[in-house]
C-alpha cells in the first residue's frame, strides 16, 4: 500500500478519498443493541436523498478518487432503488459492497444486483445460537441470515460476513467461525464491538472481560491455522484493551468520504456527535468542497490541531491522536489525546469503564435497543443515559 | 521463494478480485473485499500481463523485452509473483 501523507492541515487538500460510504437510509427491520448508528437517527429518516442525488454523489466522489464503494445504512434494501444506484456505481468503476443484514434479499434483488455489477455483498451474522441472535437483534432472524447466506453464496459472490462480537456472542467465536467455515464464507471479520451511538449507550452490558478478549483471540488463531488461506478472518481488536489508540478512519478527512441518508458529509460515522462542527451536505456545495474545503473536514486533519500530551508525542503520527469523538464523547474534550492511550490524562474513564463492565449491578441495566421509539427518545432530548458519558467525574 | 514459482506456471487475477488502472491515482489497483492494493510502476507492468493466459517464462520474455534497459528484472519479476500468490491476489490456472 502507498505511504499515506499525514502531513499538516491545510486549507486545500490535495488527499483523495479513496472509501466513499453511502448510508443510503436510517430505517432498519432490525434493533441491534451495538449498532453505531446516531441515537438521534430518527431524525433523518423523512428526508433521504433522491435515487438522482445519489447518483450525482457517485459521480463527483468517483471523479476525485473514490474507489471502494459501501452501500450500508440502516438497512439498504430498505429503499428500492438500490439496483439503480449498484448499477451506476458500476459503471462508474467502483468496486462496490452492498453490506445488510440480508433482511429483504430475495432472488430477484440478487440477481438484479449481479447484472448490474455488484462486486460483494457482506451480511452481518451474529451468533452461532438462535436465541442471542435473535436477542441481541432484537428481531427473529437468525433462520433468515442463513437462507441469505446460501443465496449470496449460489450466486457466485464473495461470502463476507460480518459478526461483532461483545458479551453476549464472544465466548462462541470459535464456533461463529466453524459456522463461517460451513457456510464457505470467503471472508470474515469479527468486528469487536467500539463504542458509539447505540453501542454506547449500552456499553456495560456489552463489554467483554480482558479474559473473555483473550480466549477469542487464541480460539481465531488456532483456526486461522486450521484453515490457512482458504479463509480471512479479520479479528478487530476493540481499542478500550489497548494502551494506544486507534489511528480513527486511517485520519479524518485522509482516505474515508461517508455521505449519510439526508446528504451530510462526514468524515467518520459519528463525527455528528462533535460540537460547534457544522458538516457539509451534498445538497448545498457538493461533495468536492466538502473534501477539499469544508471548515469541518479541515478541522482535524493532519496534527496542527492536537495539544499536549499529543503536539509533543514521538508517536503522534502512528494514531494522530486517535479517535475525535471518543475523546469528546468521554471526556467532553474533542481536542484532547484520545482516552484509550495511556499518555492521556483522561485514561482513568477507559479504566473505570472495564471495571464498571465487571460490575453485576450495571449489566442489570436494561439494554437499549435501537428502536425509533427510543430514538424519538432521544431526538426529544430524553439524554439522562448519554450525558453520563459527557461529564468528567 | 517459498511459492516456487516456476517459468511454466499460469497465473490468473483471483476470484473475486479485480485489477484495473485508476486515473486518479495514475496507478493499477487490485481491489477485493475491504480492501485495495496500490501497484507501483513495475509491479503493475508485471500483473497487467497476468491474464489466465500467459506463462510467468513468457512474462519475463515480454517484460525483457520491454525494458532492455533494465538490469536483472527476472528475479524482480518472480519475486513480485511470489508475494501476490503469497497474498492470494493471484491463483493458479496451471
Amino acid at each position: 500500500m502507498a505511504q499515506l501523507n499525514n502531513g499538516v492541515a491545510a486549507s486545500v487538500t490535495q488527499k483523495q478519498p479513496l472509501w466513499l460510504l453511502a448510508e443510503v437510509t436510517y430505517r432498519c427491520p432490525l434493533h441491534c443493541a451495538f449498532c453505531y448508528n446516531p441515537t438521534d437517527y430518527d431524525k433523518h429518516t423523512k428526508n433521504e436523498l433522491s435515487t438522482e442525488q445519489w447518483i450525482a454523489a457517485l459521480r463527483d466522489a468517483r471523479k476525485m478518487g473514490a474507489i471502494q464503494l459501501g452501500i450500508s445504512g440502516g438497512e439498504p434494501l430498505l429503499r428500492d432503488d438500490i439496483e439503480e444506484i449498484v448499477a451506476e456505481a458500476h459503471k462508474l468503476g467502483y468496486y462496490s459492497n452492498l453490506i445488510t443484514s440480508g433482511v429483504g434479499l430475495t432472488e430477484k434483488r440478487i440477481q438484479a444486483f449481479k447484472e448490474g455489477g455488484l462486486d460483494h455483498i457482506q451480511l452481518s451474522m451474529h451468533d452461532v445460537t438462535e436465541d442471542i441472535s435473535n436477542f441481541i437483534t432484537n428481531t427473529r432472524t437468525f433462520e433468515l441470515k442463513k437462507k441469505v447466506a446460501a443465496m449470496i453464496k449460489s450466486h457466485g459472490y464473495p461470502m463476507v460476513l460480518n459478526v461483532v462480537i461483545h458479551r453476549y456472542n464472544i465466548d462462541q467465536v470459535g464456533k461463529i467461525l466453524e459456522m463461517a467455515e460451513a457456510l464457505g464464507a470467503d471472508y470474515v471479520e469479527l468486528a469487536n464491538t467500539q463504542y458509539y451511538g447505540w453501542s454506547l449507550v449500552n456499553r456495560d452490558q456489552l463489554m467483554p472481560t480482558r479474559e473473555q478478549l483473550n480466549r477469542a483471540e487464541a480460539a481465531t488463531n488456532a483456526f486461522r491455522e486450521r484453515v490457512g488461506n482458504k479463509m480471512k478472518v479479520f479479528f478487530v481488536v476493540p481499542d478500550y484493551f489497548s494502551d494506544r489508540p486507534k489511528k480513527c478512519m486511517n485520519g479524518w478527512g485522509e482516505v474515508f468520504m461517508i455521505v449519510t441518508a439526508n446528504g451530510d458529509v462526514l468524515p467518520c460515522h459519528s463525527a455528528r456527535v462533535l460540537p460547534g462542527l457544522e458538516f457539509p451536505n451534498v445538497k448545498e456545495n457538493g461533495l468536492e468542497w466538502a473534501w477539499r474545503e469544508s471548515p469541518a473536514f479541515n478541522k482535524y486533519r493532519g496534527m496542527e490541531w492536537m495539544k499536549e500530551p499529543c503536539r509533543s508525542c514521538d508517536e503522534k503520527e502512528n494514531d494522530l491522536g486517535g479517535c475525535r469523538c471518543q475523546s469528546y464523547l468521554l471526556s467532553g474534550d474533542a481536542e484532547m489525546a484520545d482516552p484509550v492511550c495511556t499518555k492521556s490524562p483522561n485514561r482513568q474513564l477507559i479504566d473505570e469503564a472495564l471495571a464498571n463492565s465487571q460490575k453485576p449491578f450495571l449489566r442489570e441495566q436494561p439494554i437499549i435497543f435501537r428502536t425509533d421509539k427510543n430514538s424519538k427518545k432521544y431526538v426529544e432530548g430524553d439524554k439522562e443515559r448519554i450525558e453520563q458519558f459527557h461529564a468528567l467525574p | 521463494m517459498e511459492n516456487n514459482i516456476q517459468h511454466s506456471d499460469i497465473y490468473a487475477i483471483a476470484l473475486h478480485h479485480r485489477f484495473q488502472w485508476e486515473e486518479a491515482q495514475q496507478s493499477y489497483v487490485i481491489l477485493f473485499p475491504e480492501g485495495m492494493i496500490k501497484l507501483h510502476g513495475g509491479a503493475g507492468e508485471i500483473l497487467k500481463r497476468v491474464d489466465g493466459k500467459t506463462s510467468v517464462g513468457e512474462i519475463v520474455a515480454d517484460l525483457k523485452n520491454t525494458f532492455p534497459d533494465a538490469e536483472d528484472i527476472e528475479s524482480d519479476i518472480l519475486g513480485m509473483f511470489d508475494i501476490a500468490v503469497g497474498k492470494a491476489w493471484l491463483r493458479k490456472v496451471n
